[in-house]
């Protein structure tokens, strides 16, 4: 099992693994640095080798096997040997989903803003500045539309990397604006979820969204169009406890940890350890929250089989 | 409603408590030399008086928390008792269990059949324990919306009293599916044909709130808070230390009054002063005025135009820059 990760420190704005070695390969925004990461991780135990070329190798937090980034790649960032389905970004999602990689992005004008001047260690204007300054993400949620098999699919696809996924102002109005152009083409609705939940400095603005996003989807249900929830490793708080877990189908990739409350939250108040295998999909599924797990490989397979069904 | 010497005082009521005790003595005094002392204490008595309206007259945010929590603060069974007759309460999800830390059933409320529903704390350790601190399960977000669904049967409207610190994070809640219980309660609450009012009576703690707070009219009040986190979690995440509430919950921004200027809120309910553990009754009968005369408003609407009014008041929550 992978290293207990400090969910609560990506949903702080933080970013950085609380260890040197990364547990996982974030966004393609975040992969330049995390192979720094790496590198510098790999070679402190063979300083005296001939020097790697940067990001040509990738080493699995489950199992240790080492294998080169293109083929990590090809394979869609899932370990050739153990099937660990590695964090990826909005954009590789939609790289892996739509046909010949042809999409297009939308409503990537909508910004956060610092409305109630939150600060805590540092001001929430100061967080976005500098995200937006180290990587081309303007927020944790994308939006893109393209085709799966020829047949067509509004997806929305959040990156981890900006402040934990978190659910704000803007995923709120992007997940909005989907679902009203899901409704005007008549198309249905592809959400994947990555994120530690609420966005703490907007406050109850951020806990409105849960709320927002839920009436959005109400409104695509009486136009008839599938919603389908797919949630990845990590989707926790109010995601879980929204749009999350209101999908027509409710899909999740293997090994992702799903919940309402944290792991951390959980241990404190029952004062007990937290059964192996607890919140990952396979326990999901085994208590009825999911419809089936699916792996990467075979996403855009069972999209086309899903939305042909719907369609049929 | 306790009376003292058994009220509880928090640390910034303590003059209030300095007060009664001299009035105590005073009454012992007059007890022993047998002088009338009645002009002097109905005086420390108006004292009080002035001192309570004084007290939440300029409350930071954390002691707005502090009494949002106290200890003799009026819970959800007290206001229906105060505001209802004929209330009729209604148990189970039909599934698991019955959630004691939800309550709801059907009442009069001014000759009307309502259906109210709220999560409930207990007043002392025993009934605390038995209410689960006013955290639910999964199965007392389903009990709710089971009784939602049977309001909606029978056309009439439903009142909602919100008062938790969070859903339960527990093994079991989680194994029941927390997240999905309140997410249907969410959806199915924007989609309710008949009329809803939320009225948050203490701590709105985040989606454990919401699961119950998707309504037409959305009241709150004076000293209730509302927000994404508690001030103590959200100092242990964002801070990383449990000493930060009182910041936090500045910079949360969760008062009636802030939720009110953000448009998140449409009315605050006012309250006896001092707070609403000062008078159960009065509080009660200000919340039934604002309730009915709310209920009055959002009933004139057609349900299909009700419905679609509560998802654009929804929608309409938010900020953001477009460039
Ligand atoms: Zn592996």
């Amino acid at each position: 099992m992978k290293n207990e990760e400090d969910l609560e420190a990506n949903l702080a704005g933080d970013g950085q693994p609380a260890s040197e070695e990364p547990t996982s390969v974030e966004s393609s925004e975040a992969r330049e640095r995390w192979f720094q990461r790496l590198r510098k991780g790999i070679l402190t135990s063979t300083a005296d080798k001939k020097e790697t070329p940067e990001g040509l190798w990738s080493k699995c937090p489950e199992c240790n096997y080492i294998c080169t980034t293109t083929e990590l790649k090809e394979n869609l960032f899932v370990c050739p040997k153990c099937n660990y389905h590695h964090r990826i970004g909005s954009i590789d999602y939609f790289d892996i989903i739509f046909d010949n990689k042809e999409y297009s992005i939308h409503f990537d004008n909508i910004r956060s803003k610092d409305f109630l001047g939150f600060t805590d260690l540092k001001s929430y204007q100061k967080r976005l500045d500098e995200i937006h300054a180290k990587t081309t993400l303007k927020d944790s949620m994308r939006v893109a539309t393209g085709n799966v098999n020829g047949n067509g699919l509004v997806v929305a696809a959040m990156d981890f990397e900006f402040i934990g996924g978190s659910l704000g102002s803007v995923m709120g109005e992007k997940f909005a604006r989907a679902v009203d152009y899901c409704i005007e083409h008549k198309l249905p609705y592809l959400v994947i979820s990555k994120s530690g939940g609420a966005r703490m400095m907007e406050s109850a603005f951020s806990l409105m969204q849960m709320a927002k996003t839920s009436g959005k989807l109400s409104q695509l249900s009486d136009a008839g169009l599938p919603f389908i929830s797919l949630l990845t490793d990590p989707t926790f708080g109010g995601i879980s406890a929204s749009f999350g877990m209101l999908g027509d189908l409710n899909i999740a990739e293997p090994g992702a940890l799903i919940g309402f409350a944290g792991p951390r939250v959980i241990k404190e108040t029952i004062k007990k350890d937290l059964p192996p295998g607890f919140q990952r999909s396979e326990f999901l599924l085994d208590h009825g929250f999911l419809d089936f797990i699916v792996d990467r490989k075979i996403l855009r397979d069972k999209l086309t089989q899903i939305i042909t069904l719907f369609k049929g | 409603m306790p009376q003292y010497p058994n009220r509880q005082f928090l640390d910034f009521e303590q003059p209030i408590k300095t007060l009664y005790e001299e009035i105590d003595k005073l009454k012992q005094t007059a007890e022993k030399s047998k002088i009338d002392m009645s002009d002097s204490i109905r005086k420390l008595e108006d004292a009080i008086d002035d001192k309570r309206k004084d007290i939440t007259s300029h409350l930071t945010p954390w002691q707005r928390v502090q009494l949002s929590r106290h200890p003799d603060r009026p819970y959800t069974l007290k206001y229906i008792e105060k505001m209802t007759t004929a209330f009729m309460e209604l148990y189970g999800d039909r599934n698991v269990k019955d959630d004691k830390a939800m309550v709801g059933g059907f009442a009069q409320l001014d000759g009307e059949t309502v259906m109210f529903i709220g999560q409930q704390k207990g007043s002392n350790t025993k009934m605390r324990q038995l209410r689960n601190f006013g955290m639910p399960n999964p199965e007392g977000y389903r009990k709710a919306l089971r009784l939602m669904k049977l309001a909606e049967k029978f056309n009439k409207p439903i009142v909602t009293l919100i008062d938790t610190p969070g859903a339960f994070p527990g093994l079991e809640a989680e194994e029941r599916g927390q997240g999905e219980a309140i997410a249907r309660n969410i959806y199915e609450m924007m989609r309710l044909k008949v009329p809803v009012i939320c009225v948050i009576i203490g701590e709105g703690a985040s989606g454990g709130a919401l699961g119950i707070g998707v309504g037409d009219k959305i009241l709150m009040m004076e000293n209730a808070w509302y927000t994404v986190i508690s001030p103590e979690n959200c100092s242990t995440i964002l801070w990383r230390s449990w000493e930060k509430k009182e910041v936090a919950a500045e910079q949360l921004k969760l008062t009636a009054t802030n939720m009110k200027n953000f448009g998140l809120v449409d009315e605050i309910v006012p309250e006896p002063a001092g707070g609403a553990h000062w008078d159960y009754a009065g509080a009660a009968e200000l919340m039934k005025i604002s309730i009915l005369r709310a209920l009055a408003e959002v009933k004139q609407v057609a349900p299909d135009t009700r419905i679609s009014n509560r998802i654009n008041k929804f929608c309409k929550m938010g900020f953001w820059d477009e460039l």
